[in-house]
């Protein structure tokens, strides 16, 4: 048994930074790959459902008739997996996280471009 | 004989944040019988496999548990890949093998550092989770999330990682052997810790291979069972030793856990040095049809995903024995005749996870 062992852990602690970050007044670490939600162009979309089908927690619903794409930010899990089937590419994943929420919120609801016609009516609500 | 009193232990505890109840049945301050009770958080994800296609289902496999996540999608993964005699690209197989020895780096200093805030250590807990960002930081740039990686497919893995990353990341830890080198020693060396867990909750050779302990419980009382020997994923073309201790104590258990964290840097290192080139994945078409048990060595123990197909895009069955619940019988056993003011630790050192207990 060795004495004084932790005086260096110690010093160290003493003379460098703190390992954290001032959250949020410095913004938190991210990177390319980081999944924080997910965004869509709505000319791009056209309405095929495919991520709707293939959304594990049904957080996705598209309306084809009614060229309206939605997502439930509180049922979504992050998981990529729209992002990875969209066959137009108009699915991303933005490295932010969505806000904490108070209420039964986070709905989102875009009026896509659709199947056949291209309407440029991004609206989002 | 004195007057039996009960005492609760859990859900809500300072130095157990799981949700398990432990009815205590003390004589003064020694305690007699230890009832366990589950059921708190469970969720039904095992049902809800007949709702979902099986390669999305991948997403809640890994959701069971928020420590060993990477390692339930890759069980997962195997046991659909073996039902329908799926070969996946063995760069892949590495690439499955570094992300699980990361998880379980970062599961055994997550568990070291609750270990030292159980016995009122707060400096050493605060250490050890300074090291662990820095596996999560490269778990992050490298899978794009830090505990739920989502990298894990039927077929193979999502991203690659590049040969600058790998070299990087292999750099990294290196870099980090010292830090550890002096947290450990803390641990396995430090005569007030040594104090705290010598000799406190002794699981017997025999008890540990009777009652079904897996993982570094059973490996801290002498019995050699490490499911990574069974050479699944790329273990099969690594040499590594299983760490076993054979005292059987509290600090027998801790001392194998923090061992491990070199063992897992040492899989690692050999995985950056042997991994091919080629694809990481397979398409993959059809659906399983038959059943397997696929089996995986979690940070706590052995993980049993039971699965069956009939040939549908949704599984018939899916079934997942945790190494929690499994301990828990060692758990009940090593908990009779203790002191009161052991319980936490002991609880503590089969690094108990009942989220995933329970499902």
């Amino acid at each position: 048994m060795t004495y004084f062992q932790m005086t260096k852990t110690v010093l160290k602690s003493l003379f460098s930074r703190p390992a954290t970050l001032m959250y949020p007044a410095k913004p938190a670490k991210k990177t390319t790959l980081t999944r924080g939600h997910v965004t869509i162009d709505p000319e791009k979309c056209i309405a095929c459902r495919s991520c709707q089908r293939k959304c594990p927690t049904q957080a996705i619903c598209v309306e084809p008739k009614e060229k309206t794409w939605q997502i439930d930010r509180l049922r979504c899990i992050v998981c990529n997996c729209c992002v990875e089937v969209c066959p137009t590419k108009c699915l991303a994943m933005d490295t932010q996280y969505t806000a904490a929420m108070t209420t039964r919120a986070g709905i989102l609801k875009v009026t896509v471009a659709g199947p056949k016609k291209k309407e440029p009516a991004p609206a989002e609500s | 004989m004195s007057k039996q009193i009960t005492v609760p232990f859990g859900p809500q505890h300072p130095v157990l944040p799981e949700p398990i109840h432990l009815d205590l049945v003390l004589e003064d301050e020694r305690v007699v019988d230890a009832i366990p009770s589950i059921g708190y958080v469970h969720r039904g994800l095992e049902k809800l496999v007949e709702k979902r296609e099986y390669p999305e289902y991948i997403y809640v496999a890994e959701r069971i548990c928020g420590i060993c996540s990477y390692i339930h999608s890759n069980t997962y993964a195997q046991g659909i890949e073996k039902i329908m005699n799926i070969e996946v690209p063995e760069r892949a197989q590495y690439l499955r093998t570094i992300w699980s020895e990361y998880s379980r780096l970062h599961s055994h200093l997550l568990w070291l550092g609750l270990f030292a805030d159980g016995m009122g250590f707060e400096s050493v807990f605060m250490n050890a989770w300074k090291l662990r960002e820095h596996i999560l930081d490269d778990l992050e740039v490298t899978t794009g999330g830090r505990v739920i990686q989502g990298v894990c497919k039927v077929g193979g893995v999502r991203r690659d990682i590049t040969p600058e990353k790998l070299d990087e990341m292999v750099k990294g830890l290196k870099g980090m052997e010292p830090a550890l080198h002096d947290l450990v020693n803390v641990f396995l060396k430090d005569s007030s810790v040594s104090h705290r867990l010598r000799g406190v909750g002794t699981l017997q050779k025999g008890d540990a291979y009777t009652l079904g302990a897996v993982g570094p419980t059973a490996r801290g009382s002498g019995i050699g069972i490490d499911i990574r020997e069974t050479g699944y994923a790329a273990y099969g073309k690594i040499n590594f030793k299983p760490v076993v201790e054979h005292d059987g104590d509290c600090y027998a258990r801790c001392a194998v856990r923090a061992k491990e964290l070199f063992t897992s840097i040492d899989i690692i290192e050999q995985c950056v040095k042997k991994i091919p080139e080629g694809p990481v994945e397979i398409k993959v078409t059809g659906a399983p049809d038959g059943e397997y048990f696929a089996r995986a060595e979690q940070p706590r123990g052995e993980v049993v995903h039971y699965i069956k197909g009939n040939g549908k895009r949704n599984l018939v069955r899916h079934r997942v024995r945790t190494p929690t619940f499994t301990n828990l019988p060692p758990l009940v056993t090593l908990l009779k005749g203790c002191e009161l003011a052991d319980v936490p630790v002991i609880v503590l050192s089969i690094d108990p996870c009942v989220g995933c207990a329970e499902r």
